[in-house]
């Protein structure tokens, strides 16, 4: 049975290597002294879609993601591994997007896509750490989410149904899902695929299909800086000094008490 | 469907924190081609633009294949995007398993051989990567890979786990089945090895090994199921489960010597040899060394009756020498990394070791001895490569006069200067490997260092494939022939820049002295005296030529080779003067002397 799978993925300065010049001395990332990477935990995605293709002859993967002009090259290193086809969404106005119009933007050029039975990303990106992208293209397309997966156990595209192991604090466990469906994954899953040398060559100097604003029918209101509520005021690097460490269950209490500890300690407000 | 919301806004908080945690746990990651600059340089020789042309047939497949390149230069990329994921796997897979495949070995369960753990992981990834039927052509499914490309790709994955690359390399067999196979045999087994399958080569047994002549393996047609028929022993079987193997074996019954011996294909998907047991060896522990035993298995005739050994053989074990030169320079690479690594880490006497003049000579030894070994290695797969694509080509068309003219050269050139590459870099392997545990100090006596595995790993290969006494045999006609003398005058010719001429005269030096040496033992008029001499003029040649090669190099590339070429050159020179003395002092009259009764 062949599927049709949408990974997303994003090209990221690779904080994993900084040098002494990664900060700006205004305590913004300095995207020029890093290097762009294929934000590592979209890998774990992409490896999961091969997966499931492998199982599933005939399937197809279309990587998709948003960014510069340059941001294709993680389309081609996409490809490089198994995945079919690429889309680019890059256009000006697009630009200085919060979570929220990236995950609009997103949204947009998946129903413009239309035909799929999954939507794979990673986790979170590296450079922003927020892990609010998959589950918001989830919530802006209507569908289920699975966050945190380890690794997609099965998929039946007759009865419509996933199973997937999720990996929760101390432990995992298992999930059931219908499709179509968001699914993100950890960076703990398994790790990607090596890249194929006849793909390689043969994909050298591909060319992929750039999709502006108007092409996914965007509304203005909701992309770029104008979508975009979040304001980031400083980024500060802070060495996290405590010895030692607190577990803090999803309880409105401890959510609590972690914002007040938060915000006595000065370290937000 | 949706997500905790008090999650997000835990993640929203803490995204620096996460992003220091991750800072810490990840590391830069290595490629173990791309740290290395002298395996690229060896890629771009003036010789490669000859080669790539007639590999691919002045870019005939462009169009046809998707992944066929359209120039030199798109060829050349094609090549370093090939070896970067070699070396990137290397680096971060086949590297870090090698440890717990060494500890872990294959076994042998029920006839079978199953591999350490790890050895899947790595064939997973070769496979997945593609780097498999390397230099077949593209119509069975392969690379169309130059050999030389093949032998740097090679030399990387021996650079991590030498074991693993035995199992890995052996895909090379194919090229003898391409060589001497029927088209039929080729469209039904290359694609497979295209594919990822494994193979081996099935030659010595019990009572064979140096000496191939006697092998006994039986091969008896039966007329019934008109196929062949292998029954006996096989011993020392490298990768011996493999999915298909090329065997020797003795299908001309009553004959005693290489003449009655042919060459099989035998297909595991058929059945009828088992393992009886794996060796349990001082190093490779990673490459199952299997004991086979073959009870009327099936098996179809690769090539002519009675070639087996005579041709077939040949061309497999100088495909096979070149492969073993290759690992050799993976496993001086290994030992020079370790070593470097390890003294400019470790501190005594208040400063890191590499500062001392004891310990940086081994190092800087290390280090000339593999540039040179490498310029030769690659200088041997050069001249393969145009010799063989030249011998593909007149199975399509005939050869014109000059391109059999440059077969003839070129031939003749691999056949002998590939018992230089595998002897030589073979013997600086266990050099290397013995400087760079002695670099480490007591640490390198404990197994948890890299550099004692490196050079267990590095005692075969002086051993395995014809051992360097052999090659030395393989090398002598050409000392007396004066064959290299000439390679050597031709080197004498190339043009030296004034600021290394002083060099040139160094090694002008080195041949004379070779010269005078090789008359002397001619001159004798008696074998047990050649051969006797025959290690140290063999020695003298290779300095002398990789001394040529690496001066070559460093007119290139001063900056990779230039401190290699001083240090290589005081070396071998040196060398050399020991043999010249040592053949100065020898007699004829001594010989009774070396013979122990």
């Amino acid at each position: 049975m062949s599927l049709k799978i949408i990974v997303l993925a994003k090209q990221v300065p690779d904080t994993r290597n900084v040098g002494p010049d990664a900060m700006t001395p205004e305590g913004t990332v300095n995207r020029a002294a890093l290097p762009a990477v294929f934000n590592p935990e979209d890998l774990n995605a992409l490896e999961q879609a091969l997966r499931l293709k492998d199982a599933n002859p005939g399937s197809t993967i279309t990587m998709l993601t948003m960014g510069l002009p340059k941001a294709a090259e993680v389309l081609k290193e996409g490809i490089f591994r198994g995945a079919d086809e690429g889309v680019l969404i890059s256009d000006r106005p697009l630009g200085g997007a919060d979570t929220l119009a990236t995950s609009y933007t997103l949204a947009q050029a998946i129903k413009k896509i239309g035909d799929y039975d999954i939507i794979i990303c990673g986790r979170q990106a590296i450079d922003g750490d927020t892990a609010q992208v998959g589950p918001q293209v989830a919530e802006k397309l209507g569908l289920t989410q699975i966050t945190y997966t380890e690794e997609i156990i099965s998929l039946d595209k007759d009865a419509k149904k996933i199973v997937a192991k999720r990996h929760i604090d101390g432990g995992v466990e298992t999930v059931e899902g219908p499709l179509p469906i968001v699914v993100t994954v950890n960076g703990s899953a398994a790790p990607c695929r090596v890249r194929n040398v006849k793909r390689v060559w043969a994909n050298k100097n591909r060319e992929f299909p750039v999709w502006g604003a108007a092409d996914i029918d965007a509304d203005p209101a909701q992309i770029g800086k104008a979508g975009s509520p979040t304001n980031v005021k400083a980024v500060k690097n802070i060495v996290f000094k405590a010895k030692e460490n607190k577990t803090l269950t999803s309880s409105d209490e401890d959510i609590n008490s972690l914002i007040v500890e938060l915000m006595e300690s000065n370290t937000i407000g | 469907m949706i997500m905790a919301s008090k999650t997000n806004v835990l993640y929203l908080l803490l995204p620096s924190f996460i992003s220091i945690y991750l800072l810490e746990k990840e590391k830069i990651m290595a490629n173990s081609y791309t740290d290395v600059p002298e395996i690229k340089f060896h890629m771009e020789h003036p010789l490669m633009k000859r080669i790539v042309e007639l590999k691919e047939r002045n870019y005939a497949d462009y169009g046809q294949y998707d992944y066929a390149p359209k120039d030199y230069e798109d060829a050349q990329e094609n090549y370093d995007s090939l070896l970067e994921i070699t070396g990137d796997i290397n680096a971060n897979i086949i590297g870090p398993n090698s440890e717990d495949v060494d500890a872990e070995g294959p076994h042998c369960e029920n006839g079978r051989v199953r591999y350490a753990s790890k050895t899947y992981e790595n064939l997973d990834a070769t496979i997945k990567a593609g780097l498999c039927g390397m230099t077949m052509p593209r119509r069975y499914g392969g690379l169309n890979l130059p050999n030389v490309v093949y032998t740097a790709a090679n030399e990387i994955i021996a650079e991590g786990d030498a074991g693993f690359e035995n199992i890995w390399s052996l895909q090379d067999c194919i090229e003898t089945l391409y060589e001497f196979g029927d088209e039929d045999q080729r469209k039904r087994y290359i694609p497979r090895v295209c594919a990822g399958e494994t193979m081996s080569m099935d030659l010595t047994e019990p009572d064979a090994g140096s000496d191939l002549q006697s092998v006994m393996l039986k091969a008896t047609f039966d007329e019934k199921e008109n196929c062949w028929r292998l029954n006996g022993v096989k011993r020392f079987i490298t990768n011996g489960d493999a999915d298909i193997h090329l065997v020797l074996a003795r299908s001309v019954e009553g004959t005693r010597d290489g003449r009655g011996l042919s060459m099989f294909i035998y297909d595991k998907r058929n059945g009828g040899v088992d393992v009886r047991r794996i060796e349990n060896k001082l190093g490779i522990h990673g490459s199952p060394t299997c004991e086979l035993v073959y009870k009327n298995a099936k098996a179809e005739l690769c090539g002519s009756e009675k070639l087996g050994l005579i041709k077939y053989v040949m061309g497999l074990m100088n495909g096979a020498r070149l492969g073993i030169a290759s690992q050799s320079v993976g496993a001086e690479q290994a030992a020079y990394e370790e070593a470097i690594n390890y003294a400019r880490d470790r501190k005594q006497f208040g400063k890191e070791i590499i500062n001392f003049p004891a310990v940086y000579d081994m190092i800087a030894r290390i280090k000339a001895k593999l540039d040179a070994g490498r310029s030769l290695l690659y200088m041997t797969a050069r001249y393969v490569d145009i010799y063989k694509a030249l011998d593909d080509i007149s199975k399509e068309r005939k050869l014109t006069p000059e391109e059999r003219d440059e077969f003839k050269k070129y031939s003749k050139l691999a056949d002998a200067f590939t018992p230089l590459a595998k002897g030589m870099n073979s013997e600086f392997a266990n050099e290397s490997a013995y400087d760079s545990i002695q670099v480490h100090g007591g640490s390198g006596f404990m197994l948890e260092y890299k550099c004692q595995r490196v050079y267990r790993d590095a005692r075969i290969m002086s051993i395995y494939e014809g051992t360097t006494q052999l090659q030395t045999v393989a090398a002598i006609r050409y000392i007396t022939s004066g064959f290299y003398a000439n390679v050597i005058k031709d080197y004498e010719a190339e043009p030296v820049a004034a600021e290394y001429e002083s060099y040139a005269v160094r090694i002008k030096d080195m041949a004379d002295k070779l010269a005078y040496c090789t008359n002397k033992a001619k001159e004798a008029n008696n074998q047990d005296f050649l051969d006797l001499c025959s290690r140290k003029l063999y020695e003298m040649t290779a300095y002398t030529i990789m001394c040529h090669l690496l001066l070559q190099d460093t007119q290139r590339a001063p900056e990779l080779f230039g401190k290699s070429l001083v240090v290589f050159m005081n070396y071998a020179e040196s060398e050399v003067a020991k043999h010249f003395n040592y053949v100065l002092k020898l007699d004829v009259d001594q010989l009774p002397s070396y013979v122990q009764e």
